[in-house]
């Protein structure tokens, strides 16, 4: 193992860590729930087998954090017309390919014949649409604010080299949005977020301080490798326990209180604020990005015209509960019965960052 | 022949076919002579069990750190012969080509496929070539099937593993996925990762003349890896494997690669690895005797088999946690071998 991950994986510092965590919360009385909201942090915790680590006093949870997962059913259907078109070349992220739209997905469109391309960046579509100046070339873009930043500066990108083949399928989405709309729901128990590592490379710390200070939630910036992950939890725990709720950042070796100004500046010369529907969630204020006016010959939903079919969610998949927090993915009637990574019903089961796919690969059923 | 490129013709059964053979693919690979080429190889053979298997390659792409397509069809064939106990005794060769491919790609192929037969001791018997046209196929795809005969009674199986029985592996894991991921577009990384894939016959068939009925279960962790093979044991055999995550061998380069692509080497293929599950008080015997052998260097123990069940298998993670483990599951890199 390379020294530098060796260092946050020590097992003798994970078993003090451990301990630490227990003695915080000997004697508190009840059950603290802390949700994380980062699909990275999902596997770890399932990969490393920390859920198996807490004491019963600690319940971990798993919340919206993963960009598939949270697409709308209609996103993929408009992929999937987009994908139908004549003359037209569509570039996702490897994730997207098995994700059920209404009553298709993008692998089943491609073995079909539709010209459906993995890329592992925006900017290999951007060559592709170079490549190709008598085809469309769709990008699909779905991410937080780890992944925007990139997604704009493709379009920047094809802005300059003045490429009128080259669009964008845009559902980004805002990460401390949903955690507001999570802890104002009254069903809902989340005493402490682990906020997401990689978008706070972004956004920072001080996005979070509403949560702490208006909703009274403690908020700890966490990273991914387990040493990451039990500092994380143990900081929220003291937190919870203390009765305080501040915002406090365990990924300092990364993250900076002021995010990375430039990737974000980059990132609202392309986009802007808009309302977005989280799948499974429903309905949350400014929780998206779209693509500002200027740029809108770039934007594939305003200037290519498909017909679209009407979406129908499956029937009976609890996926929205699941990315809620409601239930652990084993409490799905679905899951590993209908539901699996090779028949997924629900989006949670295919990205490999989904809470259902963690949970089937690695969860220990008890 | 340097300039030259594959052909339709080359595939017509006529006199550009022949020339192929003549002059490149025989030669290269097995050196009948023409009086000597028949419609079917006879092959004398002894004993009353023979091992018989076949296997299809479709690597992208057909040139990788540490190998190419045709020495993978070669060691995949005996590596599979050999897990079922059997000496490779001869192989065929069935080649797909796309037009356009070039001969002298070709011809590497064919050499790389001579040296990895010569050095199993196997024998390419026969083989066939078609060609396809451009964008049809892609460059070359090769089928290898293989015949084995048995030198001992020893009868191993996946059926076999035994409560108390310790897994073994002959060295590091997920070399040859993440050789060819590395090598594939827009994914190359500093340090070049190499693929495992080699042969290991002539370890299989030392540890059989050494420990016999002892060895309980052999088989080479390709596609699925680590993971999707110990998992097809434990439920073939009803038993629960444990493995440490502390025991499992992963060269930095392939971790640090595994970390960055969201990866776990568990599930990753592997050409030149050989898991095999003995009885408990040979365990370290049959480590040492590994590592004696080239092809088993980086030989330990990974685990253990820990319970009668319907078939689990568990990994204790290095924090002191817990995970289960299951197969593969859908496409974690296509094409891979």
């Amino acid at each position: 193992m390379s020294d530098i991950v060796k260092g946050f994986r020590d097992p003798q510092v994970a078993k003090d860590l451990v301990a630490e965590i227990h003695k915080a919360v000997e004697g508190f009385d009840g059950t603290m729930v802390l949700m994380e909201v980062c699909g990275t942090h999902t596997m770890s915790i399932y990969s490393h087998g920390i859920r198996q680590l807490m004491p019963k006093q600690v319940k971990l949870i798993s919340g919206p954090g993963c960009p598939v997962c949270v697409t709308s059913i209609g996103y993929v259907d408009r992929a999937v017309a987009l994908a139908r078109r004549d003359n037209t070349i569509v570039t996702t992220f490897g994730d997207m390919m098995r994700v059920p739209g209404s009553t298709t997905t993008l692998n089943h469109e491609k073995a079909k014949g539709c010209d459906i391309r993995i890329v592992y960046s925006p900017l290999d579509a951007v060559e592709i649409a170079v490549k190709n100046p008598d085809k469309d070339v769709v990008f699909l873009g779905v991410g937080f604010e780890t992944t925007t930043p990139t997604i704009a500066g493709a379009i920047v990108t094809a802005d300059k080299k003045g490429l009128d083949n080259f669009y964008v399928l845009a559902s980004h989405k805002t990460m401390p949005e949903p955690m507001a709309a999570l802890t104002a729901d009254p069903e809902l128990q989340v005493d402490g977020y682990l906020c997401p590592a990689h978008v706070s490379t972004v956004i920072g710390v001080e996005g979070y301080e509403p949560l702490a200070t208006d909703r009274n939630v403690p908020c700890v910036v966490t990273g991914f490798e387990p040493l990451d992950m039990l500092q994380g939890v143990l900081m929220a725990a003291k937190q919870v326990v203390a009765g305080t709720a501040k915002v406090e950042n365990q990924y300092s070796r990364y993250v900076k209180h002021e995010g990375n100004p430039k990737a974000r500046e980059l990132m609202y010369t392309v986009f802007e604020p808009c309302d977005a529907r989280w799948r499974g969630v429903g309905d949350i204020p400014h929780s998206g990005l779209q693509i500002k006016g200027e740029y809108a010959r770039f934007d594939a939903e305003k200037a290519i015209d498909v017909d679209v079919e009407p979406p129908q969610e499956p029937k009976g998949c609890l996926c929205g509960e699941v990315l809620k927090g409601k239930i652990a993915p084993q409490e799905c009637p679905l899951f590993r019965k209908l539901c699996t990574p090779e028949n997924p019903v629900g989006a949670c089961m295919v990205s490999s960052e989904g809470s259902c796919a963690a949970a089937y690969k690695y969860g220990i059923e008890e | 022949m340097n300039n030259e490129i594959v052909l339709l013709g080359h595939g017509s059964g006529g006199k550009l076919s022949h020339q192929l053979l003549d002059d490149l693919i025989i030669p290269n690979l097995s050196g009948v002579p023409t009086e000597d080429q028949d419609d079917a190889a006879v092959l004398p053979m002894t004993g009353d069990r023979l091992a018989f298997t076949t296997d299809s390659y479709v690597v992208d792409p057909i040139f990788f750190p540490g190998g190419n397509i045709g020495d993978l069809a070669i060691n995949g064939t005996v590596n599979d012969l050999a897990m079922a106990g059997a000496k490779p005794y001869a192989i065929s060769v069935g080649f797909i080509l796309e037009e356009g491919l070039s001969l002298a790609d070709l011809e590497k192929i064919l050499q790389s496929m001579k040296q990895a037969a010569e050095k199993a001791g196997v024998r390419i018997v026969t083989g066939d070539t078609k060609v396809v046209p451009r964008g049809k196929g892609d460059k070359i795809f090769i089928n290898t099937s293989g015949v084995g005969l048995f030198e001992h009674e020893v009868k191993v199986g996946g059926s076999k593993a035994a409560v108390g029985d310790k897994v073994i592996i002959n060295g590091s894991i997920g070399d040859h996925g993440m050789a060819i991921l590395s090598s594939r577009e827009g994914l190359e990384f500093e340090a070049p990762i190499e693929t495992d894939s080699m042969s290991v016959n002539a370890l299989v068939a030392d540890l059989l003349k050494e420990f016999g009925d002892a060895v309980h279960v052999l088989r080479d962790p390709t596609r699925g890896g680590v993971a999707t093979t110990l998992k097809e044991i434990s439920v073939q055999s009803k038993v629960d494997i444990t493995m440490k995550q502390t025991d499992l061998p992963v060269t930095p380069a392939v971790q640090a690669a595994c970390d960055i692509l969201g990866l776990d080497p568990l599930f990753v293929a592997n050409e030149g690895k050989l898991l095999t599950i003995v009885k408990a008080d040979v365990a370290e015997a049959v480590v040492a005797l590994m590592r004696k052998h080239p092809e088993g260097e980086g030989a330990c123990i990974i685990g253990e088999i820990t319970g009668e069940s319907e078939g689990k298998v568990y990994v204790q993670t290095a924090i002191g946690g817990r995970r289960s483990v299951e197969m593969l599951s859908g496409e974690q890199l296509p094409r891979i071998c």
